[in-house]
């Protein structure tokens, strides 16, 4: 995982994505997840790029189920992305870096 | 710079092109896509791929493909192709943001997972519809689930599914299976798994926001009777379609999407521009007839770049 992108747990879910006034996106994986291992990398990139403007973090769904289960998360790589402490936008699968980025742009 | 050979793709027909052209020389450039490896990253147990008498996982295979690509010089890039010009030569490729010139281009693009086709499908994709049960199946502990087809990659899933859900139902439109026999004894002998047979999705049912989907309405094909199933996820496995957006009006395809190709050969209608693996097999499709087929681009283009030069 990239310096730039946050492990997100039970503990710090709050306090990292839903109480930060940056746009906020997380990346929900797993280890036996092939295409969750693709887009990662992309994920730690736009974390680097966005350092300071916007907060990427990445939950593994095997060790924090709940979070997982309270966005109804039912499909990997899912990326949700916060603004406020709300949900804008949902990517589900194999995703462009640029797909990714329109998004967190419109919503700096 | 100019250069010799690109490849786009990196399945078993991408990557093998890839170690071919990287011993004789030609420095192939590799652009893996959205999905590095291919479909096989997204299945579980390869046991049909020679020389792996205990099997392999698919991604591990993968992993060892791109390690001997590498290993004889070939560069693989983490990008996506988003265009290329084959009209006029030197070829040219676009990918992250950056123009690529070249000699000659291996087309490696394989297919992606098919779907229904329905607006409640894609309403629902990611919220209880999935393509990719060793992603998704996780989600489905003690779920009942619902696989729709009739091929080996419907009867994998259903298998590979059984190990989270409490049922799994293969809805089929037939009244026999298409997979393979030894594929069709371990679902038929499965106790978990049972087979609807001569059905069809009519529309899935659910809502995108909050509970996702709560169930199918099922066709029967004989008939004509609709009847509700009530489920937690419907995997859909039922083929797969050629990824050749690309190369549309630029270069000669069937009625489907498959490139065309010359028989006994990988040449496409283009000179210069080869294609192996799953975007010009309509028949075989596996991930060993891929890399022989992946063989076959690199020595052609090869012998292509030869003819240049004498």
């Amino acid at each position: 995982m990239g310096d730039f992108t946050k492990t997100l747990t039970d503990d710090n879910f709050e306090i990292e994505i839903l109480n930060s006034d940056k746009p906020a996106l997380v990346d929900f994986w797993a280890e036996w997840c092939g295409p969750c291992i693709a887009l990662g990398p992309t994920v730690d990139s736009i974390a680097e790029e966005y350092d300071g403007k916007a907060v990427v973090g990445k939950v593994n769904v095997d060790h924090h189920p709940t979070i997982a289960a309270k966005y109804s998360i039912r499909s990997i790589p899912s990326l949700l992305i916060f603004s406020n402490g709300k949900v804008e936008e949902q990517l589900i699968g194999a995703v462009s870096k640029e797909e990714i980025t329109s998004i967190i742009d419109r919503l700096l | 710079m100019e250069r010799k050979v690109i490849i786009i793709g990196s399945g078993p027909a991408g990557l093998t092109s890839a170690i071919y052209t990287a011993r004789a020389n030609l420095e192939p450039l590799v652009f893996e896509g959205l999905q590095p490896g291919g479909q096989l990253t997204i299945t579980t147990d390869v046991e049909n791929f020679p020389g792996f008498p205990e099997g392999v996982t698919g991604p591990e295979l993968m992993d060892l493909l791109r390690k001997q690509a590498q290993k004889f010089g070939a560069e693989t890039h983490f990008a996506n192709v988003e265009k290329v010009d084959i009209s006029q030569k030197p070829f040219k490729v676009w990918a992250g943001g950056e123009e690529y010139k070249t000699q000659s281009v291996i087309i490696a693009t394989g297919a992606s997972a098919r779907l229904l086709g329905m607006e409640s499908e894609s309403k629902l994709m990611g919220f209880g519809v999935s393509a990719c049960a060793t992603c998704d199946g996780f989600f489905y502990k003690d779920k009942k689930v619902l696989v729709v087809g009739g091929g080996d990659t419907a009867l994998e899933e259903a298998v590979y599914l059984t190990r989270f859900a409490s049922s799994v139902s293969i809805v089929h439109r037939r009244d026999e299976l298409r997979g393979s026999k030894i594929m069709q004894d371990r679902v038929m002998k499965h106790p978990k798994i049972d087979v609807l047979w001569n059905s069809v999705i009519d529309e899935f049912v659910g809502e995108s926001k909050g509970v996702g989907l709560t169930g199918v309405k099922l066709k029967n094909t004989k008939s004509g009777e609709i009847s509700t199933v009530e489920c937690d996820g419907v995997f859909i496995a039922i083929g797969h379609k050629p990824n050749s957006d690309l190369f549309t009006n630029q270069i000669k395809l069937d009625d489907m999407g498959y490139v065309k190709t010359q028989p006994d050969s990988s040449k496409t209608s283009v000179e210069g521009v080869f294609a192996s693996g799953d975007i010009q097999d309509t028949v075989y499709k596996q991930a060993v007839t891929a890399a022989g087929s992946g063989c076959m681009a690199a020595l052609d283009a090869e012998r292509y770049l030869e003819s240049l030069e004498s």
